[in-house]
């Protein structure tokens, strides 16, 4: 069972929510942000090898055009395989645990999964980015000594920033699985 | 309460029989190991299991019965299954059961003893059992120091696989009353190169260890402790590494086996790098030797000997003069630059008197590069260090001058002031002077204050100098650590084997049906190579910046004499 919403990021960029129901206890929700952009990829490499040319113009040694290229090609693999996020996607599995991931836009995906037991809760936070105050969604770890405490916050969906409808959205999903957890009663 | 059964990938196929692996009560979950066929003895299958368990310490035990028919259900066999449940009694009794190919199967549980009447939800996690066995999980660091119980719950399940060897020992092949199927079913396997390997090991190492006692008794004996001689081999960064390389060696030859993971990929790591050392080394040794390079470089040694010092002497000459429109103290400048002059005029009588020898000294040390690039740079590192041993002399009377002149002038300031320094309570103090002392302490004053730009600036141009030739040296010692530390065994392994370093898991969603249990494929989530490089680093000898940034500056502003590379068996001064 899916279904996709459009949303805003914090930026004004359009995202794209996606939830799926696996089963009672297991829930995947995806928020995408748009694909690189033909355009701003065709503008980027323009602007390069205009500057290049210009360089060659003046010094007349060849090496600086095929600088220009490596450059260029080196940019964009490491720009499409370390910076550009296309898909962040939050799988939370009641009783098992929390897994977090992120897709890259050569394909490439890090994952992060925090058990069950490790989870205090989910939260949504207030944080002060750049010159904007923004929401972001967030996990807390339970600190092992102290019953009270929080030992580290993890936040969620960094580089897609939805706005708090968004949150809301993905917020009370989480907590309709964390609940569960309560409810059942659990000899650890 | 939810259950969770991990179902290993291997046993999708196998033919209808019971399962057994551990059941884990605190977490609600089934870790199943292998399934056992039909037909079976119940006390046999029982004996089995007490002897596994012995052999192991896991708590094996029939979990549930499995049943795979080809054909349509048969009813026969599900009521024969469901009696299992009452010979071996485990609670609760899992009963998995597939049908044809179809991908979804039916998972159900039966409970003598329920308390609660619901339907409770059931999970199904396959497992690639020799992917887990093999893997070593890495918890994060700042958990290290907990507490057992603590623990978390996947490592629990990597435990169990992981402890359970002896139970995949026996295959399908071997003639016993019990047939089991896990990943290694269909033939245990081994290779041929790593047996062998294991059985040339041991006498190799006792060679090796016999060799290094030798070595090490040359090493600690008297002949070598004698001032001279100690005080050389602590100032030459080559015999610390040598020293250093003989630890490993004997690290590596040592009959102990490795007690954990850590201690074993310690051992690895260090093989691997002595190795990729010495090969760099060797291949270094045969391009030096190979048109004559030594020879090429011993004739150019001397003359880039010489032009250092010209330009020494050029700078000396500047300095003598107005350098940079500064107007310095004839008198005091006189002297300094002469006694530098006649410094460097004797080192280069010496250089000149070692030059028919050069050739055959270097050719020899070059030859010790077959013991590892790491010797190499070392050497090269010494020989810097004794080619600028001028510098190094400037830079200390230069320094020792500026010193003496800093405390003259801050004590005679403090006379000035009509204060004194209480050597005793380690403060300032006031202080009545007669007239006499204070005529002549401010004569004095004023003759320091106005020699102080002369000392500066020769102080100044020294440390400069000296300044750069650390820099060198320490990049060539920074290189070394890299080589020193780097873990390429672990480093490789992460490349070609990654599950084996494992920083925890993933779990992906499979197919679902509505009514079937919810199926997920945990796979291993390797260890980013930072980590690696973190968890396994290996040990080196130095530790440097000795000073902070702060504490540096303070000490060259007062003339204090830096060393800036400080190694751990030093003392504190």
């Amino acid at each position: 069972m899916a279904e996709e919403r459009r949303f805003l990021s914090a930026s004004g960029v359009p995202i794209a929510l996606r939830r799926r129901q696996h089963s009672a206890s297991c829930r995947e929700l995806a928020v995408r942000g748009p694909r690189l952009q033909l355009r701003s990829l065709s503008a980027a490499t323009s602007a390069v090898w205009l500057a290049a040319y210009g360089l060659f113009a003046l010094c007349e040694n060849s090496m600086v055009l095929s600088a220009a290229i490596f450059i260029t090609l080196i940019g964009l693999i490491i720009y499409l395989h370390f910076v550009k996020i296309d898909q962040e996607s939050l799988l939370v599995i009641g009783s098992l645990g929390i897994q977090v991931t992120s897709s890259y836009a050569s394909g490439k995906e890090s994952t992060t999964f925090i058990e069950m037991g490790q989870v205090k809760d989910v939260v949504i936070n207030e944080a002060i980015h750049m010159q904007k105050v923004i929401y972001y969604l967030c996990i807390l770890l339970q600190d092992p000594e102290d019953p009270q405490g929080v030992s580290e916050v993890v936040p969620l969906f960094q580089s897609s920033k939805p706005r708090l409808d968004c949150l809301i959205e993905v917020y009370k999903s989480c907590q309709e699985i964390l609940e569960q957890r309560k409810t059942a009663p659990q000899s650890s | 309460m939810v259950l969770k059964v991990f179902f290993p990938a291997c046993c999708s196929s196998a033919d209808s029989g019971i399962l057994i692996g551990r059941w884990i009560s605190e977490q609600n979950s089934a870790v199943i190991l292998a399934v056992v066929h039909f037909p079976f003895i119940p006390v046999q299958v029982k004996q089995y299991l007490g002897e596994v368990q012995r052999v192991t310490k896991v708590s094996v035990s029939v979990l549930g019965s499995w049943s795979n028919s080809k054909q349509e259900k048969e009813e026969s066999l599900s009521e024969f299954l469901e009696d299992l449940g009452t010979i071996f009694c485990h609670e609760p009794w899992i009963q998995i059961s597939k049908e044809g190919d179809s991908k979804f199967w039916s998972c159900s549980t039966l409970q003598k003893h329920s308390k609660n009447s619901q339907e409770e939800e059931i999970i199904l996690v396959y497992y690639d059992q020799r992917k887990v066995m093999l893997s070593h999980l890495h918890p994060p660091l700042d958990t290290a120091g907990q507490r057992a119980e603590d623990a978390s719950k996947l490592s629990a399940i990597f435990d169990t696989v992981a402890r359970s060897q002896a139970l995949f020992m026996t295959d399908r092949y071997d003639e016993g009353p019990i047939k089991l199927t896990h990943w290694q079913s269909d033939g245990v396997e081994a290779s041929i190169i790593v047996e062998l390997l294991k059985q040339a090991s041991v006498p190799a190492c006792m060679l090796l260890t016999f060799l290094l006692s030798l070595v090490s008794g040359i090493c600690r004996s008297r002949v070598l402790k004698f001032w001279p001689l100690s005080f050389l081999w602590s100032k030459l960064s080559t015999c610390e590494q040598l020293g250093h390389r003989l630890q490993h060696l004997q690290v590596i030859s040592s009959n102990k086996k490795a007690q954990n993971q850590n201690q074993l990929m310690r051992k690895a790591n260090i093989f691997v790098s002595l190795l990729i050392d010495v090969a760099l080394g060797v291949l270094l040794m045969s391009w030096l030797y190979r048109k004559n390079r030594i020879g090429h470089l011993a004739d150019t040694l001397i003359p880039v000997a010489d032009h250092v010092a010209e330009e020494l002497q050029d700078l000396l000459q500047w300095l003598m003069g107005a350098p940079a429109g500064l107007k310095m103290n004839r008198a005091l400048d006189q002297v300094l630059g002469r006694f530098f002059l006649y410094h460097i005029h004797l080192w280069i009588s010496y250089i000149h008197l070692l030059s028919p020898f050069i050739e055959m000294i270097l050719w020899y040390v070059g030859l010790s590069a077959c013991l590892g690039l790491t010797v190499a740079l070392c050497i090269l590192s010494d020989i810097i260090a004794l080619l600028t041993f001028h510098i190094y002399c400037f830079y200390v009377y230069g320094a020792r001058l500026y010193c003496l002149k800093i405390y003259g002038l801050s004590s005679l300031w403090r006379l000035f002031r009509g204060k004194k320094w209480n050597v005793l309570r380690q403060r300032v103090d006031s202080c009545s002077y007669d007239l006499d002392q204070l005529f002549i302490g401010t004569l004095l004053f004023t003759i320091l204050l106005f020699l102080l730009p002369t000392t500066a600036l020769y102080y100044l141009v020294f440390t400069l100098l000296r300044l750069l030739v650390v820099i060198v040296q320490g990049l060539i010692h920074l290189l070394v650590d890299l080589i020193d530390s780097l873990p390429l065994y672990s480093l490789i392994l992460r490349l070609c084997r990654s599950y084996r370093l494992a920083a925890g898991v993933k779990f992906r969603v499979l197919e679902q049906q509505n009514g079937k249990p919810l199926r997920l494929l945990m796979q291993i989530n390797p260890l980013s190579y930072g980590g690696v490089v973190q968890t396994y680093r290996l040990p080196t000898y130095s530790c440097y910046p000795r000073d902070s940034w702060t504490s540096l500056c303070k000490k060259l502003f007062l003339g204090e004499l830096i060393y800036p590379w400080k190694h751990k068996g030093d003392k504190q001064n």
